[in-house]
């Protein structure tokens, strides 16, 4: 059934979602330092500015510290988790599993309040390491959703014929199922990568006075003079995380065709 | 002897295998999800000494909480934005979830899936601020309409539920796109052309067919908008400019500014409880659509 006016609402669609995105480098190139039209001109001071300011990079290399732990774990512990879940049948499973996934329908500002109500009760001092802690939790349901999508579309009679031919379960591990499953571990690294980098509200409850790139942007918000380089950095920050996503598209993708399957379509 | 054989036994069995594999990331979840909810539910039950927590059991915190007229303004402000972000969001996603599933070529069906997820996955806080520059008093709209000369005097957009609901629902697009472009995929489509053999019109097909069986998307879609809407806190404090606070806001406040974690924690054990209870109501509405499947 085909109703020809969608194909109109489906265009109009497409540009109220990326309308903001458009709007972005327009006014990060705008030599002006009110966010309005008209346009006055070109420039490229905002970028320079970006790149002059000190706080900015720390903030920077703290969420690269922590984008790229919580990638790591998140996707090991959902290695764990996804293999268990589509290979074995354990009682209690639906429950286990419940729980670990449980953080992609809790409201976030929960997750963020609670790990901080036992951090602070147990004596631990607020740092990238708690912002790491956190990150994992809500990170790892997404990168089991990729991974369960990786580990169902392997063949296991691939596993059953090297386990015949002699070699053990780790070896079959490391030389059979992960080389299969690597374009899911990849596409989830990134997308955890890419939802750590992003997120505000855990670390703004748990970083202490370390800046973080979200909390770093939302303490500047409130300054106008402010904003113009808070565009530049948007418009970097868009950029890089197309790119991300290209190439984690690019290896899930890689990976249906690698196993054999049909593409259904998106990470979720 | 007999005991280590069991032992053996034991350890070769299926169950013991997922078991060791998910104990890691299950232990995480215990350690940091399970245990720290808990100690919330806990917090809420015992008194606020002054910097400290005293553990004396009391329900004081639950009825202040509740006959505290700023939280119940609060609280009903955040179900009725959050009601209205997931009202909006899956009525203006169902067109486009259906187009990508019904008019789109198999092959361009995972590209427009990307396109749509692509602004998702862009910084959430600037996106916010952007509809800020866009809503603003010399924002994109006004100073568009300024020029054109349709207005005279600059429209007041920000501050207010409205704004708060097109920013929230314009973040969440994608959330409601997703699972209902997944049931729209699983139906079987012979039992469309069924339909419109047996006389029914297309819009009559739509309504009595298409509509039910995709119904569990519309579900899931419902249910992945309106609870993590209600605990947003980013969109309330900018866009709103700190004039219409939503829960999350209160809770911020109660924990970091007045660190009283006992009322805090009771507030956000209060609104767990109601999202909680706001969800299952809505299931059991709407558990005829789920039985079908399956």
């Amino acid at each position: 059934m085909k109703f020809p006016a969608l194909r109109t609402y489906a265009y109009l669609y497409l540009l109220f979602l990326y309308a903001p995105i458009i709007l972005l480098p327009i006014f990060a190139f705008n030599d002006g330092t009110i966010i309005a039209f008209p346009l006055k001109g070109f420039t490229v001071e905002w970028f320079r500015q970006m790149a002059a300011n000190t706080t900015l990079r720390t903030a920077v290399e703290n969420s690269l510290i922590i984008a790229l732990s919580s990638a790591i774990f998140a996707t090991t512990l959902g290695i764990f988790a996804a293999r268990a879940a589509t290979r074995f049948s354990f009682p209690g499973k639906a429950g286990i599993i419940g729980l670990i996934m449980l953080p992609l329908v809790l409201p976030e500002i929960i997750v963020a309040v609670s790990l901080l109500v036992v951090l602070l009760g147990i004596g631990v001092t607020l740092s990238v390491f708690t912002v790491i802690l956190g990150h994992v939790l809500i990170c790892t349901p997404y990168a089991i959703a990729i991974l369960n999508t990786a580990f169902n579309a392997l063949d296991r009679s691939l596993e059953e014929a090297s386990y015949d031919l002699g070699e053990t379960k780790w070896s079959t591990f490391r030389l059979i199922t992960l080389p299969l499953v690597m374009p899911g571990v990849i596409s989830s690294l990134l997308m955890s990568f890419t939802i750590s980098l992003d997120e505000f509200i855990i670390a703004f409850f748990l970083a202490g006075n370390e800046p973080t790139l979200p909390t770093y942007i939302f303490s500047q918000l409130r300054f106008p003079k402010q904003i113009p380089m808070i565009m530049a950095l948007g418009t970097c920050l868009v950029a890089a995380s197309i790119v991300l996503l290209t190439i984690a598209e690019y290896f899930r993708r890689r990976g249906i065709a690698k196993t054999g399957g049909t593409d259904t379509g998106g990470f979720l | 002897m007999a005991k280590a054989n069991r032992w053996r036994r034991m350890t070769r069995t299926e169950a013991f295998s997922g078991y060791m594999l998910v104990s890691p990331t299950a232990l995480y979840a215990l350690l940091l999800l399970a245990a720290p909810l808990a100690t919330i539910v806990a917090f809420s039950f015992f008194k606020d000494g002054y910097l400290t927590v005293i553990h004396e059991f009391t329900l004081q915190n639950y009825i202040d909480t509740w006959s505290d007229e700023v939280f119940r303004a609060i609280l009903t402000r955040s179900l009725f934005v959050s009601g209205m972000v997931t009202l909006t969001t899956v009525l203006i996603a169902f067109p486009i979830a259906y187009y990508i599933s019904f008019n789109v070529s198999p092959a361009m069906k995972s590209r427009w899936l990307f396109l749509i997820t692509i602004p998702f996955w862009t910084s959430y806080l600037i996106r916010v601020f952007l509809w800020k520059v866009i809503l603003g008093f010399n924002g994109v709209i006004n100073s568009s309409l300024d020029i054109v000369g349709l207005i005279d005097q600059p429209l007041n957009m920000l501050n207010n539920v409205q704004a708060i609901v097109v920013t929230l629902a314009h973040a969440y697009a994608p959330f409601a796109i997703l699972p209902i472009f997944v049931a729209l995929e699983k139906i079987d489509r012979s039992l469309l052309e069924a339909g419109q053999d047996l006389g029914e019109s297309r819009l009559m097909t739509f309504w009595r067919v298409t509509l039910p069986l995709a119904m569990p998307g519309v579900v899931a879609a419902v249910l992945i908008v309106f609870i993590p809407t209600i605990g947003d806190y980013v969109t309330p404090q900018l866009i709103g400019g700190g004039k219409v606070p939503m829960v999350a806001n209160l809770i911020q406040a109660r924990m970091l500014d007045l660190d009283n974690k006992p009322m805090g924690s009771a507030i956000a054990v209060s609104a767990m409880a109601i999202v909680t209870l706001v969800s299952l109501v809505f299931l059991f509405l709407n558990r005829r659509f789920l039985r079908v499947q399956k």
